[in-house]
């Protein structure tokens, strides 16, 4: 999380280092953020190590529970195997209810992979001591509060839905930007660009004000006093991941059912 | 930095988040104020009034954040400096 360097570095020299983060970004989409990075450098590119260190872990949470759940798989479950039964269910409910009985099978692996990796990462930052790990640049914290990880997970989400509405209907799927009046064409090609960016904003936003405000509230009183709003960005995050998920899946549906409605 | 627009950007993010938080702060009574009105009226869709408001609250939230997520450019990645 954002602690000390956030708030110990004045606020002119922390613009000035970020501004020269800023000239040194060859990827526009990476302009956006609060504090030092963990560079990695691969060809032209500077990756921020600490976002993929913290991600890699993530994943690895993820694949461990699902494989230890799967190992010796009984009629009658317990423990592992049960709780990842109960997780799967929840995912299941949660893509019938956006994309109904019909569709909803073939997008269970999507939605519910975008649901456990956005949970799973904010509530490791929440959660997780990161700073016990001394990085030598930046700090590790929760993979979802870097614009680069939203923003990569909102376009999987936009081409998923183009991909849901092609297969689908083919060609016939641009039908949907004239279908009720063609008056609004501008509005619903705008809405392509509009869906990812609220997508990533939300997330990216929800998250790194959780984290600010908790370092804020740290840094006035470091004990005690900080933990309801703990609780609370436990909540939010775990909202924020319902949410996510919830729109992929409603924006699928978007893209695979108007047209179908009205044909019936 | 130019002292001129860094205390321009300073006054346009706080108001940038502070404004923000207006119109979200309306829509959120209102919208937890007719909840609690279902929730009396019929005490036993509690459990879907609660889900659909957590929902709609987070949605509404996120007006309010895109308005931070500006303040916060303003402030650590100003593009004017």
């Amino acid at each position: 999380m954002l602690r000390t360097r956030f708030a110990t570095a004045p606020l002119e020299t922390s613009m000035e280092t970020l501004n020269l983060h800023l000239a040194y970004h060859s990827l526009p989409l990476a302009s956006l953020e609060v504090g030092k990075h963990f560079y990695w450098y691969v060809g032209n590119l500077k990756i921020h190590g600490q976002v993929l260190l913290a991600s890699w872990f993530v994943i690895a949470v993820l694949v461990i529970a699902s494989l230890s759940a799967t190992r010796k798989i009984q009629r009658v479950p317990s423990g592992m195997q049960n709780f990842m039964e109960y997780a799967l269910e929840f995912l299941r409910d949660l893509a019938k209810n956006q994309l109904g009985e019909k569709e909803y099978r073939p997008w269970v692996p999507f939605i519910g992979t975008l649901f456990l990796f956005i949970f799973v990462s904010n509530w490791s930052g929440a959660l997780i001591p990161w700073k016990v790990i001394e990085l030598p640049e930046g700090e590790l914290a929760a993979p979802t509060n870097d614009i680069n990880t939203t923003v990569a997970l909102a376009l999987l989400t936009s081409a998923a839905y183009f991909t849901a509405g092609f297969s689908k209907k083919g060609l016939g799927y641009f039908a949907n930007y004239v279908q009720p009046i063609p008056v609004l064409l501008p509005i619903k090609i705008l809405e392509d660009f509009t869906k990812p960016l609220s997508l990533s904003f939300r997330l990216f936003g929800n998250i790194l004000a959780d984290e600010l405000v908790v370092a804020v509230l740290v840094l006035l009183v470091p004990l005690f006093v900080p933990l309801p709003l703990m609780l609370l960005g436990l909540f939010t995050s775990a909202i924020q991941a319902l949410v996510f998920a919830t729109l992929a899946g409603a924006y699928i549906h978007e893209a695979i059912e108007t047209e179908g409605e009205e044909e019936h | 930095m130019d002292p001129l627009i860094a205390s321009a950007s300073v006054i346009a993010a706080a108001l940038s988040v502070g404004l923000a938080s207006v119109g979200p702060g309306i829509g959120q009574g209102n919208a937890s104020g007719q909840a609690v009105e279902g929730i009396a009226r019929q005490p036993e869709a509690e459990g879907k009034i609660r889900g659909t408001l957590l929902l709609t609250l987070a949605f509404m939230e996120s007006l309010t954040i895109y308005g931070l997520v500006i303040s916060l450019v303003l402030l650590f990645a100003n593009p004017f400096s």
